[in-house]
């Protein structure tokens, strides 16, 4: 018990001669401790993957099970590649409340003060929750969506549709589905950190993704550029009237979430912790 | 060495701490009392950069909190028992912050067994008693096997067992040459633990005294035994002393200090069979203070009093 070592002469110099500091290295590593050890992120990263593979398999058992016209309907039903990929928008909120929870669950319980009085300068904790939580939603709604790929492209040949990721801009899709959920990861530590409330940053997360597309059909010039319609642009197989190109719209949802981080990273700085 | 040079912090339009000058000094157990609101929390947050100050600067370890390249090595902090995930282990929460500051895995290992957590330290923070909470706080607080400790209330929820735990833990640490700044609204546990004592009243410095200062400043009265105690009592009070008599042969004397008393005693050879100055518990040496600056405040409308104003 007191086992206390004894470096009362060292210890006022022992960081400054060691030369040890804290380096975005380390509180990376940090982070992806943080991010291990708990079950609630691991277990909304199970639903989103979950849901992308369900989602996906959902119409294609439609096209099978009930005669519909995989190239006859409207909407994502006239492109097979899209409703493999149907998920993508549902596991869009999800993603958004992972990146959300790990910033915000560090203020309710009030780990938030621990973690800046490790890193002072505050911003490297910003930086690696978001880097880890982009890295951690692309690998795993990567894997996801091929799966869901893969799994439509069985089912659907059962009814002797063919799919294939060779086929012109369906790689992509996939790619960018992967790419579009990483950078909403992104967009949900930034708004995490903004509102440091969760229920406040879902709310305000849903309303920008899936409430301003409403408001976007006013005006069909802004349209394309709103958040949640440029992030779908990437995802799309087919060309859409009305919106932008596939990695055009992906760039432009990538600032917006680029801009949430800067203004995340100004509070951060200036704020009481 | 904490160094606290004109704190001041405004919330809203409320002045948490109002131009605060304090050292607290390596080598002592320095105690950090006040009333609830007196800004005892606000203080340490500002002193490990947390809070940003209104105006003023803190200096702690020979520099600013968030100069330093590897804080938690300089200063360890419980500020929250609570501060940790409950869904994470503590072996995990105390790493993901040792790794911060390149601190390794046996150092983790060494502060878990010194806190008395080996035992829990796989199991989720969530279902930790208080007292275990704040276990592992000072575990937190001790990773970087710092040379500034600041604890906020840390005997908060232990049983007695971890209090006396707590108390020699600090008193060896300060034995360490370590600086050791302690809050709490425990007078009784601040009595048994602290050498030296800052208090706080509504943001404000009332006190920079250590312990016997001020326990015995706190009466200034002396208790004298004299056969001759009606010779005595007579050139005492001819000296302007003022004196009550408990019983015949008993003078409590206040005005006069102990010397003092025993010279007057000696130059008219009076016998003295008992002089002892009479030392207030901390409690009521606090209390009295406390009262002091509570008067003062009120007769002085005129000082900015940012409740007031605010009101």
């Amino acid at each position: 018990m007191t086992t206390i070592t004894d470096r009362s002469q060292a210890t006022p110099t022992a960081a400054a001669a060691t030369g040890i500091r804290v380096t975005q290295r380390r509180v990376f590593a940090a982070e992806a401790i943080k991010f291990r050890s708990l079950r609630s992120t691991g277990w909304l990263l199970v639903a989103s993957v979950l849901s992308i593979v369900a989602a996906g398999l959902f119409p294609a058992l439609g096209v099978l099970l009930g005669g519909l016209d995989p190239a006859g309907g409207e909407g994502s039903r006239t492109d097979p590649t899209g409703g493999a990929l149907t998920g993508v928008s549902f596991t869009q909120l999800l993603i958004a409340a992972l990146g959300v929870l790990v910033v915000t669950s560090e203020y309710t319980t009030g780990l938030i003060r621990a973690s800046f009085a490790a890193v002072p300068r505050r911003l490297p904790v910003l930086w690696a929750k978001a880097a880890i939580a982009a890295a951690v939603a692309f690998v795993a709604t990567l894997a996801a969506a091929l799966t869901a790929f893969l799994a439509v492209k069985v089912v659907l040949a059962a009814a002797d549709v063919t799919i294939s990721l060779t086929t012109p801009g369906v790689a992509r899709a996939v790619v960018g589905a992967s790419l579009l959920l990483a950078v909403t990861a992104v967009l949900g530590v930034a708004f995490g950190a903004l509102l440091r409330s969760a229920v406040g940053a879902v709310a305000a997360l849903f309303g920008l993704l899936f409430v301003t597309p409403l408001l976007g059909m006013l005006s069909p010039q802004i349209s394309p550029y709103l958040p949640g319609n440029a992030g779908a642009a990437v995802v799309q197989t087919g060309a859409t009237a009305g919106s932008l190109p596939p990695w055009a719209g992906l760039g432009v949802f990538s600032l917006y979430a680029v801009a949430a981080l800067t203004a995340a990273a100004v509070a951060l700085t200036r704020r009481d912790a | 060495m904490i160094e606290i040079r004109n704190l001041t912090k405004v919330y809203g339009g409320t002045t948490a701490v109002d131009g605060l000058t304090v050292t607290v000094r390596p080598g002592r157990v320095t105690g950090f009392l006040g009333p609830n609101g007196a800004g005892k929390s606000t203080t340490m947050r500002a002193v490990v950069g947390l809070d940003r100050p209104t105006s003023g600067e803190v200096q702690v370890a020979g520099r600013r909190y968030a100069d330093h390249p590897a804080p938690l090595r300089e200063v360890g902090a419980l500020l929250d028992a609570n501060a940790a995930h409950p869904g994470r282990s503590a072996l995990a929460h105390l790493r993901a912050l040792a790794v911060t500051n390149g601190i390794g895995r046996a150092r983790v290992d060494e502060v878990v067994d010194m806190v008395g957590l080996r035992q829990v330290a796989d199991r989720r923070v969530g279902g930790f008693s208080l007292g275990m909470a704040q276990r592992l706080g000072i575990a937190a607080a001790l990773l970087g096997d710092p040379a500034v400790i600041l604890l906020d209330e840390p005997v908060n929820g232990l049983d007695p067992d971890g209090i006396r735990w707590i108390r020699g833990l600090l008193r060896g640490l300060a034995a360490e040459g370590r600086t050791v700044f302690v809050s709490s609204h425990l007078m009784s546990e601040m009595a048994l633990t602290a050498d030296h004592l800052v208090i706080l009243g509504r943001g404000r410095l009332i006190a920079d005294v250590s312990m016997e200062e001020m326990t015995a400043s706190a009466t200034g009265q002396v208790t004298v035994r004299s056969p001759q105690a009606d010779d005595l009592a007579r050139r005492l009070s001819a000296d302007g002393a003022a004196i009550t008599r408990p019983e015949p042969d008993v003078l409590a004397v206040t005005g006069r200090t102990n010397t003092q008393i025993a010279e007057t005693a000696l130059a008219a050879r009076i016998l003295l069979t008992e002089l002892v100055p009479v030392h207030a518990s901390l409690e009521d040496a606090y209390l009295a203070m406390t009262a002091h600056d509570t008067q003062y405040r009120a007769t002085t409308p005129a000082t900015t009093d940012p409740g007031r104003a605010a009101a």
